[in-house]
């Protein structure tokens, strides 16, 4: 059992430019709420326990408590109890599968009293702990050849879970823990391979699956005249052409009998295959027409028509950034951009300087979490992704993404201390 | 394994960057670049309403409303914002069926995607309130408020006129109109038409997603407010109107009242005549159709669109030419024998009438009388050079008593009238006719014929002695006090004032001993001038001028009832009643009265 710290070691090496960024997002977020909840005729106080703002605040305040608490503790806690947090969380990701309440299409809240938690968020960072505990551990341990294998469960273990909350956005993040395994190693070919089979999707969905075969075909045709000489190549040739059409396949498949229409048509409008701005496709027009209409420097504060007048779905949460484009313009895009760069940039650099590898990979684990929540955020609410409900972190409304990537954040900045 | 791979910190480090440069750049083409989202957001948010200003009230000369507005509510479709709604349903609100629901909704298209269109008039404020609740479901409609004109009496409607939608023309005509908007389209409604219909508002509101209107947009500081209609105060007495009407009831004929010192019409008459609510909201276009169907022309305005032969109420006009141009002098004796006017072998019949002046040949309606004077009058070769000159001159004195034109005052459609011109009958009779070739013309038949305005206003050049002032039918514009002073000139006719003098005591001398002594009222000195008018197409129409009090006139009457008969039978007690409702307020002939608007007259 680790020792706790004493107290005047407090906030000696604490790295102040993350709690800037964080307080800086956090109170963005907590504006932007307000301003997607405001009233023009006047009848918006800033307490009205009914209204997100005011839930925020009560958010914010005890993630303020939690920063705190995190920062007094012995880092040594953090590290120690990583199995246990992540087994406690899986835990109750699977209760929800259970007892569950369902908001919008995904079962993945536990309601406790008046306030709804969602565990999957909390998993990430558990994941995060957990993964750089058995990557440290499974470095000394030399196991190798199990290593990666063991790594790559600790990930599938959530995603599978989440899938089955019909949580499809948060299992797509897991996958963010690519960047930490590449950092540490992973051999660039499954990089290469991923990005061949991303490709591969893409035109399978974007056109069809013939256009898809026909392009692996004629690429096979080239290898196997290059290689025509050399019979071990050949063979290889043979088997990953058969493991590229089969993947085309099990797309194609995935896409036409895993997913639900809503899903399909969100891909479907992403990949520009069909335009339904007053049907299927309303949402994200909206949210591209809220963002698009900002300009330069926005309409100002609370003058946001698209997300005054609901035209936006979702405004406060996964599609806060409407109303900071619209409201503030370009001007804010840059400001928003800026400041998640500033905090991803600067938790690799810092995991970068770490001679603690165990600090290293979760700093590299939780920059790709904060990353990917970013780009796919931001992506969806702009047209270049398809609609994926994830939250945009510290900006958007909510408790549970609050103090999840709250917790992330300090877990960093404490052992990162150390 | 870890160390050899820090190269890769900088690969994820670009990687990243690359990613984030992607994005700032996709963000600067969607929010700085495209300036299209800005127009559709406003779109969205922003719908910019026409606010229909009430149109102006009509009151009579007693401050009695004539027509007045009630609300009344059109559905409106903005295509673009139409998302699926329950047809069904709407269907069944609105009493539509499907298909023309889709065709609306496919003409509206067609119009335009962003700017309103009417989809379904004048709904009823039963449905509106219905509809307002629910429009959340139905989105890319509202609903407009608009005013319709609504008559608390049915009368009046010839000269009233009546208000509709707009067509291509008058959108062309005048910017100021927009498809399905209102136009006055006849009578006082088109006269006054800039007056009355006040000046449009546009507002600008914001409406969310659920098609509810929030709020103004911009705190209305880019509204226009509307300016209602100006209210207008006609001439008419709508109980006289409301009288006349009563009387004609069973006729075809015209009855006009003017006020001589002001040339305000009283009352204008057209029988058959139809409820102006007719003519209002949705039933308008099968009521129309209606009146334009029926045979009797209820549409028709008798009293400025029809000419009719005066007959013997010309008398009086061709009596004061002769006196001015000293033809004969009050002394002046005709004789009469011999059973008329003898043209060879054409007689225009009269009745033996004996040697008499002008003041017997009124009171008598001596055709004879009138015949030599009007022969006279065309045979002065001392004044004129030959029968042309003499005729111009008479159509000289004729116009300056008002005939032959259109006054141009606020009126609907007047005719002219026909008296032909000199050069008409030098072609027709080759350069040979005189006096006697048009005699019949000297007591109001042939081939004069004028509208029963023409006639009136030459009875209120008799009564002012002299002159005339345009008859119109508004008194007051926005104030009751403050007069339309655009019509008020006096217009002389060609006549000496000394020759009205003799012509109303022949006029009262037919009340008193004449053809018209039906037209008496106990208590007041009433002129008057009986008619009876050949008429081609049937039996003679009966005619009656009248002017009351005769020592100050307060009203003169012209009343026509087609296929009457003698003056003296029909439109003489019609007149007499009229002049007694108005300058009495009541009528004391009671059973008169009821065998008048008894009597049909098919």
């Amino acid at each position: 059992m680790p020792k706790l710290e004493p107290y005047n070691k407090l906030s000696k090496g604490f790295d102040v430019r993350l709690i800037c960024y964080y307080l800086a997002l956090v109170l963005i977020g907590w504006i932007t709420i307000y301003s997607t909840c405001y009233i023009p005729d006047g009848s918006t106080p800033i307490f009205d326990f009914g209204q997100p703002y005011s839930k925020q605040m009560i958010w914010i305040g005890t993630s303020i408590v939690l920063a705190i608490v995190i920062l007094l503790i012995d880092s040594g806690i953090i590290q120690h109890y990583a199995y246990f947090f992540y087994l406690f969380c899986l835990l109750l990701m699977i209760l929800v599968l259970f007892i569950g309440s369902e908001i919008n299409g995904a079962k993945s809240w536990i309601k406790i009293g008046g306030f709804s938690i969602q565990p999957t968020e909390f998993m990430k960072v558990a994941t995060a702990l957990a993964l750089a505990k058995f990557m440290q551990e499974g470095k000394t341990a030399n196991q190798r050849r199990y290593v990666w294998l063991a790594q790559f469960a600790l990930i599938f273990i959530p995603v599978v879970v989440a899938l089955l909350q019909h949580d499809a956005g948060s299992a797509l993040v897991f996958f963010s823990f690519i960047i930490l395994f590449y950092r540490e190693g992973l051999s660039a070919e499954f990089l290469v391979i991923g990005i061949i089979a991303a490709i591969l999707a893409v035109i399978t969905l974007w056109l069809n699956e013939t256009y898809s075969i026909a392009l692996i075909t004629l690429v096979f045709i080239g290898f196997m005249v290059a290689n025509r000489t050399q019979k071990k190549k050949l063979r290889r040739n043979v088997i990953v052409y058969l493991a590229c059409i089969a993947f085309v396949f099990s797309v194609n498949f995935l896409y036409v009998h895993g997913l639900e229409p809503h899903q399909k048509s969100r891909i479907d409008t992403i990949m520009g295959k069909t335009s339904d701005p007053l049907g299927a496709d309303f949402n994200l027009n909206q949210s591209k027409i809220a963002i698009g209409s900002g300009g330069l420097f926005g309409k100002g504060y609370l003058h946001g028509t698209q997300t005054k007048l609901n035209f936006v779905p979702e405004q406060s949460t996964d599609f806060i950034f409407c109303a900071i484009g619209e409201e503030w313009g370009f001007f804010g895009t840059l400001v928003v951009f800026g400041l998640y760069a500033a905090l991803v940039f600067r938790i690799l650099k810092l995991s970068e300087k770490q001679r603690n590898p165990f600090v290293r990979y979760y700093g590299y684990g939780i920059a790709g979490v904060f990353a990917i929540h970013f780009f796919i955020n931001i992506g969806m609410t702009t047209g270049l992704l398809p609609i994926i409900g994830i939250p945009l972190p510290f900006i958007s409304y909510g408790g549970s993404s609050l103090w999840a990537f709250t917790i992330m954040l300090f877990c960093f900045i404490k052992l990162n201390d150390n | 394994m870890a160390q050899n791979n820090s190269n890769r910190y900088y690969i994820i480090l670009g990687a990243l960057g690359l990613l984030l440069a992607l994005y700032t750049f996709h963000l600067f083409r969607l929010q700085v670049l495209n300036k299209s989202w800005k127009t559709k957001a406003e779109e969205n948010a922003i719908r910019e309403k026409t606010i229909h200003p009430a149109r102006g009230f009509i009151y009579d000369r007693n401050d009695s409303l004539l027509v007045y507005n009630d609300a009344a509510y059109d559905l409106m479709v903005v295509p673009k914002e139409l998302r699926n709604f329950d047809t069904s349903e709407l269907c069944r609100v609105l009493d539509m069926e499907i298909v023309d629901v889709r065709k609306k909704i496919e003409k509206a298209k067609k119009y335009s995607g962003s700017v309103p269109s009417l989809f379904k008039q004048q709904i009823s404020k039963e449905d509106y309130g219905y509809l307002q609740e629910k429009m959340s479901e139905f989105p890319g409609f509202f609903v407009q408020e608009r005013t319709l004109r609504t008559y608390p009496q049915p009368i009046a409607a010839h000269i009233l006129g009546y208000v509709s939608e707009v067509d291509d023309q008058d959108v062309e005509n005048d910017s100021y109109y927009r498809m399905g908007d209102y136009i006055g389209k006849s009578g006082i409604e088109k006269a006054y038409e800039p007056v009355l219909r006040g000046v449009k508002g546009k507002q600008k509101v914001l409406v969310d997603v659920h098609n509810r209107e929030v709020g103004p947009y911009n705190n209305g500081e880019d509204d226009v407010v509307a300016v209602p209609g100006t209210s207008i105060w006609s001439t008419l007495d709508m109980q006289l109107q409301r009288y006349g009407e009563e009387l004609m009831s069973g006729k075809r004929g015209a009855i006009v009242a003017i006020e001589p010192k002001t040339g305000e019409i009283l009352c204008l008459i057209s029988s058959p005549n139809y409820d102006p609510n007719l003519l209002v909201g949705t039933a308008r276009p099968k009521n129309y159709g209606k009146l334009v169907a029926d045979p009797e022309k209820p549409l028709f305005n008798r009293a400025l669109q029809a000419a009719y032969p005066p007959g013997s109420t010309f008398k009086l006009a061709n009596g004061l030419i002769a006196l001015q141009d000293h033809i004969i002098t009050p002394s002046s004796v005709y004789s009469c024998s011999g059973g008329g006017y003898h043209l060879g072998s054409h007689v225009v019949h009269c009745h033996n009438c004996g040697s008499l002046n002008i003041y017997s040949a009124i009171q008598r309606s001596c055709n004879t009388f009138f015949c030599r004077a009007y022969y006279n009058i065309l045979s002065n070769r001392v004044k004129y050079k030959n029968i042309d000159e003499a005729y111009t001159a008479w159509l000289d004195y004729m116009s300056s008593m008002g005939f032959l034109q259109q006054f141009n005052t606020d009126l609907p459609y007047e005719l002219k009238g026909r008296i032909p011109t000199a050069e008409y009958f030098d072609k027709k009779y080759n350069n040979s006719w005189n006096g006697n070739t048009v005699v019949s013309m000297g007591i109001g038949q042939g081939e004069a014929a004028v509208t029963p305005l023409q006639m009136a206003n030459m009875l209120a050049v008799i009564a002012n002695k002299g002159y005339y002032i345009r008859p119109h039918v508004v008194r007051a514009i926005g104030k009751k006090d403050s007069l339309n002073t655009q019509f008020s000139e006096k217009v002389y006719s060609k006549i000496e004032p000394r020759h009205f003098e003799t012509v109303l005591q022949g006029m009262r001398q037919v009340v008193t001993a004449g053809t018209g002594r039906g037209a008496a009222i106990p208590g007041i000195e009433v002129a008057g001038k009986t008619g009876t008018a050949q008429n081609p197409h049937g039996r003679d129409h009966s005619v009656f001028a009248l002017i009351a009090p005769a020592n100050d006139p307060e009203i003169v009457i012209f009343c026509l009832v087609e296929n009457g008969g003698f003056g003296a039978t029909v439109a003489c007690p019609i007149a007499s009643l009229m002049a007694e409702f108005y300058l009495n307020r009541k009528v004391e002939r009671t059973d008169l009265e009821q065998r008048m608007k008894e009597m049909k007259i098919k």
